[in-house]
């Protein structure tokens, strides 16, 4: 899957890039398994065609999209974005897709359209944890419609110049790079415009722990775990590398800083 | 038989060198890029995992011994408890070197700060003399009644692991490798109750016999 060099400010970061391997074996996937090794193995039963994404709630133009449709709704670039998880690691990883606004403006939201929820695939039948009660299924995700909106919010399809991997999210996908990874919702299947904050899968979980906003922010810890640090993997000296110093809005302050003027980001965790 | 398999000289090499299997494993894994995307957290969970492994085995060293009368077991409890040791001092070098850089200060910070943290830090220290009075001169010295009694507190420790394991754990709601140590340590505590209550009912008999000598309990 081809993408050409995205002009979007702060899409390009010069960083080392992740190993393909790392980026595509190491992952939180829970509908595959808990362990970040779960997932390459147990993915490979999901089918990604025939796959469609409806667009609900709120908006004028409400419908259902065919995945063949998205890939050609708008050109696709690539996004070279690092991923910070909540765990304290992260990657970097060159993305293909197109800015979520794209798909947005297409569907002309109304006006009392505040946010946006993702709802993802739970399949029983290919996903072998759908039945876990680790989550309340299926997993859903959110965000205020300016965040939907910002140019770096990606729709992927891709990444490496390939389509997703299943374990990535096939066949399409979220990315918010300056939120932890939790909050890119994989294998979307809805996509619902709504007034009021939508519930998310992690803050039903644990809400003490995953608020709504769930910024990148090395200033305000998770309960059990300092945010201060990260661990990059595949950093050279591999064991023995120090954590890097986690960046404000995991270095993507001066395109999205502005989204929270004035708002306390320790009570909007 | 097993009795007999047990005694030989052979049997304690053995089992030293088979628990010190888990220990080249990781060595192994982490000078050969072995252990995945992230060896750090590889270390830090598989050092974890094995010292709760070390403390299940330990425990069902008197419930084993009684049941199945495999008294020769006994021969090999202090050697497995130190190996619990082992590991556990093992996690917290990984902690306090691959996540930590041996920052002391804000390893301090993180130890008073995070809940699960400072449990499974207690459960180290708690261990600690248990270790250090695992030698015969020790036992002597103490009197074995005032050993026995410290080394009761390895059932607290445990408890105090398994809360640190459920802890950590919780944020995910990933509880089912918690409940499989969880349901082992109780099994072999309830036993304990169990057997301690059963010898407590034979009691009244020794006592009208004229005995004031303590009953034993393993």
């Amino acid at each position: 899957l081809p993408g050409a060099k995205s002009a979007v400010p702060g899409a390009q970061t010069m960083e080392k890039l992740t190993d393909y391997k790392d980026a595509s074996s190491y992952n939180n996937y829970y509908e595959f398994g808990v362990d970040k090794g779960d997932p390459v193995k147990n993915a490979g039963m999901l089918k990604t065609r025939p796959w469609t994404v409806e667009v609900e709630g709120l908006v004028k133009k409400p419908g259902k999209y065919g995945i063949e449709d998205l890939l050609k709704l708008s050109a696709q670039e690539e996004r070279i974005y690092r991923l910070r998880c909540v765990e304290g690691w992260s990657m970097v990883i060159p993305w293909v897709g197109y800015s979520l606004a794209e798909l947005i403006k297409k569907v002309e939201p109304q006006g009392n359209a505040k946010f946006v929820e993702f709802v993802t695939l739970a399949d029983p039948k290919t996903m072998p944890f759908v039945g876990s009660r680790v989550l309340d299924w299926p997993y859903t995700e959110g965000l205020r419609m300016d965040e939907a909106m910002h140019p770096l919010t990606l729709l992927a399809f891709g990444m490496y110049g390939e389509v997703l991997p299943n374990q990535n999210g096939a066949p399409v996908r979220l990315v918010v790079p300056w939120k932890y990874g939790f909050k890119s919702a994989k294998s979307i299947v809805k996509i619902r415009f709504v007034e009021k904050e939508p519930s998310t899968a992690w803050n039903k979980a644990a809400a003490q722990e995953y608020g709504f906003y769930s910024n990148v922010n090395p200033n305000v810890d998770h309960p059990r775990w300092s945010q201060a640090t990260e661990r990059r993997i595949g950093d050279g000296g591999g064991l023995f590398a120090k954590r890097r110093k986690t960046e404000m809005f995991n270095g993507y302050e001066a395109q999205v800083g502005q989204l929270y003027a004035g708002m306390d980001l320790k009570k909007n965790y | 038989m097993l009795n007999k398999l047990l005694m030989h000289p052979a049997t304690k090499p053995v089992v030293f060198l088979l628990c010190l299997l888990p220990f080249a494993r990781l060595a192994f894994g982490a000078f050969t890029d072995g252990l995945g995307a992230n060896p750090a957290e590889f270390l830090i969970r598989a050092t974890g995992d094995w010292t709760l492994r070390f403390i299940c085995i330990v425990l069902a060293v008197t419930p084993l011994r009684v049941i199945a009368k495999l008294n020769a077991l006994a021969r090999l409890r202090r050697m497995l408890g130190l190996f619990a040791y082992f590991y556990v001092v093992l996690h917290l070098l990984c902690y306090s070197w691959f996540d930590m850089g041996f920052e002391w200060g804000e390893i301090a910070k993180d130890i008073a700060k995070r809940p699960f943290i400072l449990v499974g830090f207690s459960a180290f220290v708690l261990l600690t003399p248990l270790a250090a009075t695992s030698f015969n001169r020790a036992i002597k010295a103490m009197g074995a009644k005032r050993w026995q009694l410290l080394h009761k507190l390895v059932y607290g420790i445990a408890g105090l692991g398994l809360l640190h394991f459920f802890w950590m754990r919780a944020g995910k709601n990933n509880f089912a490798e918690v409940f499989v140590y969880a349901a082992i340590i109780g099994v072999l505590l309830a036993w304990r109750v169990w057997n301690f209550a059963r010898k407590r009912q034979a009691r009244p008999a020794v006592a009208v016999r004229g005995s004031e000598k303590p009953l034993r309990t393993g």
